[in-house]
């Protein structure tokens, strides 16, 4: 009599905090619907990370395990997912929002007739699901209205994994049917495209640069900007697709997690992707021409304008104070 | 190659969004479209697997009517035909059921691969592509940055998380949506243009395709985002603002 169901994934051997945030999310779905919170991991060998999640407040914790789910493909865990749903038959599936979700979760929603609610940031009163639209400047309240499961994914940093409430839970092991045949796709080793030169990480400064210089031949200008800081150059996704600046150098979910003292935004209108990415920073600061933009929800100090005339202006008033 | 492009007809990227009178979706009267980024790619991706591999490549898309004006961009960037679904209630379906459309118009076409972006530029439920691989009974990989025709299938490269990626090995047909920046989204030439107005663009209506329309989760109503820090907006001319800037910086936040 498990009604909420959460979906756990691991990394390095460990429940990914992600995950602990979907549980999170499960408990504050479970305090408005009065339902009980099951978590499920799915794997060849789940035994030690489901112990790691059967001291809380749950109702099962179901190891789904096949030799055929060592290596993550679509095919087999959305196999494996939805023959655990089907026996279940749960009222709510949370997910963590990562790559893998994004890449299985959709299919199994559909196979059981449902659509994700994919991304939520927000679980209120109804259930009601707040995600972001429109590049992070609205957000959307969605509802639930099918006749199944109502699946949801959740977006990492969204819900505080430090509420989770502690019990004890019973380990169970669920083993599906899979035969190798239904597994479609290969997927080979994970690798790097190079060995990165930049850190990043590790800068007290970074000044970054987004969509808003327009062409490769602005670049210069946030390049002397960076310099009169003394910072380190990043930049969003569109910039390094564009082969304007090295890949090494994008801040973001697709790219380096940054923390830095001060980060200095310079148009960059702040989807998630990219605040993913430099959320951490102590003190951020942001010019950007458009007053609704995404970047300056988050920011400390905010200026709006157009960046070809507030950089020159910025770079002669550090230049100044540093006398 | 019968290689299919899903895309989709978003708002322009500089677009000022304003919230409906009913504040259920977007205020669309006055705004610009535009050619959703990643399918853009997607499309790209398509085209020069063409050109090395002959065949040719179909774009589907559904949406009002001017979604039309999109479609006749990607056939001036060398599509060579065209399915329009003519769809005015699109934004009450949900992923699942405009995956349900495209999956209608393009399931007769026996294609060999079925591309589209990783996401949407307006919504960004990123599902489209799963979905319709899964109604399709296809094989699918997300992400993908490049594609590689082998002689049993294909080799993609899936971008991963933080830097890191794979390379996947799956059977034709399949369905693969793709991320931005594998390659380099050519723009339409003059000639092309000027040959796009000649292609065939076939109608096709969600009555006809006999999708219904009943969603399983609805947008009931959209707002502002509400702020996580309470942000200092510094005005004034440029100069003034730069000058506050540096000064906050220095003495406030002391980070300089």
């Amino acid at each position: 009599m498990s009604d909420i169901w959460v979906v756990l994934e691991e990394r390095d051997g460990r429940i990914s905090r992600i995950s602990w945030e979907a549980v999170a999310a499960g408990q504050e779905l479970s305090v408005l619907t009065g339902m009980v919170v099951s978590a499920a991991v799915v794997g060849t060998q789940a035994e030690s990370i489901a112990g790691e999640v059967a001291g809380k407040k749950l109702g099962k914790v179901a190891r789904v395990e096949h030799p055929l789910l060592a290596t993550y493909t679509a095919d087999g865990f959305t196999l494996a997912l939805q023959q655990l749903f089907e026996a279940e038959k749960p009222d709510y599936v949370v997910f963590p929002h990562t790559y893998k979700v994004r890449d299985y979760a959709p299919a199994l929603a559909a196979r059981l007739g449902q659509a994700l609610i994919g991304d939520v940031t927000a679980v209120d009163a109804g259930p009601v699901f707040t995600r972001q639209i429109m590049q992070g400047r609205l957000n959307g309240s969605y509802r639930h209205t099918g006749g199944g499961p109502c699946f949801v994914s959740v977006q990492a940093g969204a819900f505080r994994a430090d509420t989770i409430e502690t019990g004890a839970a019973e380990v169970v092991v669920f083993s599906p049917t899979i035969n190798a045949a239904q597994i479609r796709t290969r997927p080979g080793e994970r690798f790097r495209a190079s060995t990165q030169t930049v850190d990043l990480g590790s800068a007290q400064r970074i000044v970054s640069v987004g969509r808003g210089i327009k062409d490769a031949d602005s670049i210069p200008l946030v390049q002397e900007l960076a310099a009169a800081l003394g910072a380190e150059l990043g930049a969003s996704r569109p910039i390094c697709d564009n082969g304007w600046l090295p890949l090494e150098r994008q801040i973001g979910s697709s790219g380096q997690t940054v923390s830095p003292k001060l980060y200095l935004a310079v148009g960059i209108s702040g989807a998630i992707q990219h605040l993913v990415g430099m959320k951490g920073s102590q003190c951020v600061a942001a010019i950007n021409k458009d007053p609704g933009a995404p970047i300056f929800e988050v920011a400390d100090y905010g200026i709006v304008g157009d960046l070809f005339e507030v950089l020159p202006a910025l770079i002669e008033a550090l230049k100044a104070a540093k006398g | 190659m019968r290689i299919i492009v899903a895309i989709k007809q978003v708002p322009e990227r500089d677009a000022q969004v304003r919230i409906d009178a009913a504040g259920k979706w977007i205020e669309e009267a006055g705004l610009q479209w535009a050619l959703n980024e990643s399918d853009a790619y997607a499309l790209e991706e398509a085209l020069q697997l063409k050109e090395k591999h002959g065949g040719e490549v179909v774009v589907v898309s559904a949406g009002p009517e001017r979604v039309g004006s999109t479609i006749r961009e990607a056939l001036a960037k060398g599509a060579d035909r065209a399915i329009q679904i003519d769809c005015a209630d699109l934004g009450d379906r949900d992923a699942l059921g405009v995956a349900k459309l495209l999956a209608a118009a393009v399931r007769p076409e026996n294609s060999d691969l079925v591309l589209t972006g990783l996401q949407s530029d307006d919504l960004g439920l990123g599902q489209t592509g799963v979905i319709l691989a899964e109604l399709l009974g296809l094989p699918h990989a997300s992400l993908i940055l490049h594609v590689e025709k082998t002689e049993t299938g294909l080799t993609v490269k899936r971008e991963l998380e933080e830097g890191w990626f794979q390379t996947i090995e799956l059977p034709t047909p399949a369905v693969l949506t793709i991320q931005s920046g594998g390659n380099k989204p050519r723009y339409a030439t003059p000639m092309g243009i000027k040959k796009a107005k000649t292609k065939e663009v076939r109608a096709a209506t969600a009555a006809a395709l006999a999708v219904d329309a009943a969603p399983t989760v609805v947008l009931e109503r959209i707002a502002l985002p509400s702020k996580q820090k309470s942000t200092q907006m510094l005005s004034g001319t440029a100069k003034e603002a730069a000058a506050a800037l540096v000064e906050k910086l220095k003495f406030e936040a002391r980070v300089l």
